[in-house]
Formats: structure tokens, C-alpha cells, sequence
């Protein structure tokens, strides 16, 4: 009785995990961008920063409270969709980010949707012939890749595809997309890049959590029955390793997060990621502070939830 | 007998003859890390033009007898911008994972012989910045306090260390629980001396394949922050600051772009190549 229980009961420990995490993350974030850049008030004005002008902005931005309570305060708004105005041109941070936003899970989307079934297939095939000059050749082609910096692997794309062969434009946005030819050609560039980098380190994984599932006992009886290779791998290890798999795939698409920022400025695409290092350069807090909290939940989210698979696909724990 | 006692897992014998052999992957992947690692130092008597100085009338110049990676934007010589950019990208992310593993493994160490309460905090704490992306952290604090080379060390030092925390605390809990350290403690012996002479020798191997792979994370993410314009500030230019310089002359073919990114990925890739193929009696130690 209790042992059906315990994957529950790891479930709600996981998440439990994720939310401390996440107040902790979100304090960090508070903590840099609040704390850290010294008087916010004195910062914003700036050239007409006199000591009753800035006594005045303190008093009305709530700056005089204690840190803990505008944490807390901050937070509590950040939870009810309040993410503050922008220090550079007063408009509301929601706002600014809202379309921004669905441009990047957009962006994501398709890359998930491109790279998950090729880098699946790459990782499954590699792992059934291994040794074999077919798995070499994909396993330096992935090291390559993951050992590289996300923005070469962008300029290189950018080199062959809109340099060399002349097939894409290489800086994506700007163009009018009036038509679904133009569209695929705007987006092809950053997708390509995106999926690169999120499919090298999928297809490493991926082939890791089959090999792994060959290894075992059962598998090798299947050989030893005469099984044939491809009903070795795809009936008896597959099914064993989909769970590995599924967090594989969820642990791979986190490092979007890293990548998106990279790709979406080389190719000027108008996400948030985007608009975060914009943020950066101009020093705008707020919207650096929800630009980050919103990297970060997603962040936090993919890693859950590559827990929550490993700890649900486990039969042992059912 | 006290010494025989406490290192059951080191070599009896003395070492005789060549005790760690390394194929030739790993020797190609150590004599690159062996040459950065030389101009890094010795870079300001290898240029053959001063780094900063506009040398040629032609931008985004072409490879000639002069300039052997051609100019950059501005017309300055890339090869000499490229020795003395090692000396930035090498030098910080040497110190930054010097520092992240350092603090890390000696607070892993601590936090498995001390335990309790102690280490369940710090577990806790340093899991949850784990759960921050690299990059996002780097950007955040650079927004913060500006960006320069000591902040820049710090803030790599602070993404890595708790990585390299739970790495060196899982080690050591294992090594931990075995019958020597028991033994050492039953003498008597003291927390520091458990640490320093029980536990850290015995780790040692993996923690520094470990170090070399978070030496490669943070050329990454540092090339990252410099690409983005946040990392190592003009006039002086680390390789990703390199590229971004003379992304304009991409849709050129410059050799501008293209030389930085292969110094870029000639370390990464040979660091990446060593670690590998560390004979595995260094790099699984404890196992």
C-alpha cells in the first residue's frame, strides 16, 4: 500500500524542491538587480539627482521600506501579472513583453518541433550501430557542437547557408512576411541554429539512455533468441528507455534558454531574450528583473519536469 | 603502519616507468592546451604588431605575408589581436575555475564529513542556483554592476561553484563512509586533517577532469558574455569580443570572424579531447 504511494509522494517532495528553488532564484534575481546597482533613485535622475529629489523619488517609489518587505512586495505583484513600469520609457513591463514573448515561444516551438524527432532518430540509430563509422561520425559532429560556443555555431550556419550557398538571407527579421515562402525563409535561420545546439546535446543523451538499456540482461536474451537487431533495439530496449529518454529530451530543451538569448541577438529577432540584453545595455531594472524570472521559471519548469518523467517512468517505484 | 592504514587506494609500489599512458587524442587535445597556454604568456614578444594600433588602410583585409589572419574592422592585425585576446579569454576563465573549484570542492568536502544540518543548508542553497541559467546570471549581474574583469572572474566563479560543490560532495560522501577514514577518525584525527589527508587525495583525479570540463563552460559562457558586448570591454578584447567586433564582415567571408572563433573552439574542443581521454584510472579514481 505504501509503495504505491511513493512515487506521489516523490512527486510532491520534486515540487516542493522546485518552489523553494524558485523563491530563492527569484530573490537572487531581486537581490542583483535591486540591491546590487547601489540608489535607484539617484540613478534615474540622473544629472538633476539633488538630495531633495532624490529623497522626494525614494518616498514615492517605496524605496525607504526595508528590503525584505519590497521583495515580498515585488513578488507578490510579480504572481498577480504587476511586473512594474520601465525606468527608460515609463510604459508597463507586461506590455513591452507581451507580444515579445509569444515571438519566443514561437521560436521555440518550431525549433522543439524540428529538432526532438531528428535528434531522436540520430540518438536511436547511433546507439543500435554502435562503433559503427555512422556513429563516430555523429558523435563528433554532437561534441563538436556542444563544445563550441552557441553564437559560432550561428555564425557558421550564417556562413554556409546565406554566405556560401546564397539560399538564406542571413539577418532574418525586417523583411515583410507576407507570404509563407518568405516566412520560412526569415525563420529558417535562427531555427537552424537553435535546433544545432538543442539537438547535439539530445542526441548524445538520447543515445546514452538506449546504450544504457542494451546493457541490461533482457536485451542481451533478445539477441541471444535470435532477435534481430532493429527488434532487439526497437521492442525490447525502446520501450525500457523512453523514460530516460523523455528526460532527456526535457533536460536538452532547457539549454533554449541559453541559446535563445545568443541566437535571437545575432539574427535581431524580436523576442524577449532580446529585448532583455537590450535591457541590459540601457539599464533597464524592471524589465531585466521579469525578463529574467520569466528565463528562469522556464528554466526551472524544463528541469522539473525532466525530474518528474525520471521519477515516473521508473517502474520500480510503482 | 599509520601511513598504510590510512592510503589503502594509493599505489603500494613506487611508481615505476610511465604510469599514465595517454593515447594520441588526448596528446594532440594536451600539446593545443600546451600552446594557448604559451602564448597566453608569452604573448606581448610573439605579435608582431602592437594589438591596438590600425596597421593596414584595408578593413576586413584578406590573409597576406603581413597580416597573417588578415585586419579587422578597423584594420588592425587579427593575429596579433588573437594572441593578446588568449591572454583575456585564458587568463579569466583560468582564474574564474580556479576559484569555483577551490571554494567548491573545499565546501564539499566539508559539508560530507560535517553532515548534517550544515551540509543540508548549503545542499539546498547552492541546488537552487544551480536552477539559473548560466548566461541569464552572467547578463543579470553585468546589468547590475557593470561589467569588468575582476567582476567577470566573480561572477563565472559564483555560476560554477555550486556545480562543482555537489561534484566534489558526492565524491567525497562515498570516500566518506569507507573503513580508512573511519579508521583515521577512530585515531582521533580532526576534521581538517580527514579532509585534507583522507578524503582530498582520494578524490583528487576526478575533481581535476572536472575542473577541466568547467574550464570549458566557462570559455563558453564567457565568449558568450563578450559576444553579447558585456564581457571584456573595448579597447581590449577577449576572442569573443573578437568576433563580435567583426560580426559585420561575416557576410564578407572576412577571416576577421573566422580566426577567433577557431582559437575559440581549438581550446574548447582539444580540453574536451584531453578529458576524455584521460586514462581511467585518473579520471574514476574513486570508483
Amino acid at each position: 500500500m505504501t509503495r504505491s504511494l511513493l512515487p506521489y509522494i516523490l512527486v510532491a517532495q520534486r515540487l516542493g524542491i522546485a518552489f523553494v528553488t524558485l523563491i530563492i532564484v527569484s530573490f537572487a534575481v531581486f537581490f542583483a538587480t535591486a540591491m546590487l546597482p547601489g540608489d535607484v533613485a539617484e540613478i534615474l535622475l540622473g544629472q538633476a539627482a539633488t538630495p531633495e529629489a532624490v529623497a522626494g523619488l525614494r518616498e514615492a517609489m517605496g524605496l525607504n521600506e526595508p528590503a525584505l518587505s519590497r521583495f515580498v512586495h515585488w513578488l507578490l505583484g510579480l504572481a498577480q501579472g504587476d511586473m512594474g513600469t520601465s525606468y527608460v520609457n515609463n510604459m508597463e513591463v507586461a506590455e513591452l513583453i507581451g507580444g515579445r514573448l509569444l515571438n519566443s515561444l514561437r521560436l521555440a516551438g518550431v525549433v522543439t518541433l524540428v529538432s526532438v524527432p531528428v535528434a531522436l532518430t540520430l540518438g536511436i540509430c547511433a546507439a543500435m550501430w554502435r562503433g559503427s563509422i555512422f556513429d563516430r561520425l555523429v558523435s563528433l559532429l554532437t561534441i563538436s557542437v556542444v563544445s563550441v560556443p552557441e553564437f559560432m555555431v550561428a555564425t557558421l550556419a550564417v556562413l554556409v547557408f546565406a554566405v556560401w550557398l546564397g539560399w538564406l538571407p542571413a539577418l532574418s527579421y525586417g523583411v515583410e512576411l507576407d507570404s509563407w515562402s518568405a516566412m520560412l525563409r526569415a525563420y529558417a535561420m535562427p531555427v537552424i541554429s537553435l535546433s544545432l545546439v538543442v539537438s547535439a546535446q539530445m542526441i548524445r543523451m538520447s543515445r546514452a539512455a538506449v546504450i544504457e538499456t542494451i546493457n541490461t540482461p533482457y536485451v542481451e536474451m533478445a539477441l541471444l533468441k535470435g532477435a534481430s537487431l532493429s527488434r532487439m533495439v526497437l521492442r525490447h530496449a525502446l520501450p525500457n528507455a523512453l523514460g530516460p529518454i523523455a528526460n532527456a529530451v526535457a533536460l536538452s530543451l532547457s539549454y533554449l534558454v541559453g541559446g535563445v538569448i545568443i541566437v535571437e541577438t545575432i539574427f535581431n529577432y524580436p523576442g524577449v531574450a532580446k529585448l532583455m540584453v537590450d535591457a541590459v545595455s540601457t539599464r533597464d531594472l524592471p524589465l531585466i528583473q521579469s525578463c529574467a524570472m520569466i528565463f528562469c521559471v522556464s528554466y526551472l519548469s524544463l528541469i522539473t519536469l525532466a525530474d518528474l518523467i525520471a521519477i515516473l517512468s521508473n517502474p520500480r517505484l510503482r | 603502519m599509520a601511513d598504510t592504514v590510512s592510503h589503502p587506494l594509493s599505489e603500494d609500489k613506487a611508481p615505476e616507468g610511465p604510469k599514465f599512458v595517454f593515447n594520441w587524442v588526448g596528446r594532440v587535445g594536451l600539446a593545443v592546451i600546451v600552446f594557448w597556454a604559451i602564448v597566453a604568456i608569452a604573448g606581448p614578444f610573439l605579435a608582431p604588431h602592437p594589438p591596438g594600433e590600425i596597421v593596414d588602410w584595408d578593413y576586413f583585409g584578406p590573409v597576406t605575408s603581413e597580416f597573417w589572419m588578415g585586419t579587422d574592422y578597423l584594420g588592425r592585425d587579427i593575429f596579433s589581436r588573437i594572441i593578446m585576446g588568449a591572454r583575456y579569454t585564458v587568463g579569466i576563465a583560468l582564474a574564474a575555475v580556479t576559484l569555483a573549484c577551490t571554494i567548491g570542492v573545499l565546501l564539499g568536502m566539508i559539508a560530507a564529513v560535517a553532515g548534517g544540518w550544515f551540509d543540508m543548508i548549503l545542499s539546498r542553497l547552492l541546488d537552487a542556483f544551480n536552477g539559473i541559467p548560466s548566461l541569464l546570471f552572467g547578463l543579470v549581474v553585468v546589468a547590475a554592476v557593470g561589467s569588468s574583469i575582476p567582476i567577470l572572474i566573480m561572477t563565472l566563479t559564483a555560476i560554477y561553484m555550486p556545480g562543482s560543490y555537489r561534484f566534489a560532495r558526492a565524491l567525497a560522501v562515498n570516500i566518506n563512509t569507507m573503513d580508512f577514514v573511519t579508521v583515521a577518525r577512530a585515531r582521533g584525527e580532526a576534521t581538517p586533517y580527514l579532509i585534507l589527508r583522507e578524503i582530498f587525495p582520494n578524490i583528487l583525479g576526478p575533481v581535476l577532469a572536472d575542473l577541466g570540463l568547467r574550464f570549458v563552460f566557462i570559455v563558453l559562457v564567457l565568449s558568450g558574455l563578450s559576444f553579447l558586448g558585456l564581457g571584456v570591454q573595448p579597447p581590449n578584447a577577449d576572442w569573443g569580443a573578437l568576433v563580435r567586433e567583426n560580426i559585420e564582415g561575416l557576410s564578407l567571408g572576412a577571416p576577421a570572424v573566422v580566426f577567433p572563433s577557431i582559437a575559440i573552439a581549438s581550446l574548447t574542443i582539444s580540453v574536451n579531447m584531453f578529458i576524455d581521454n584521460l586514462p581511467t584510472r585518473i579520471r574514476d579514481r574513486s570508483e
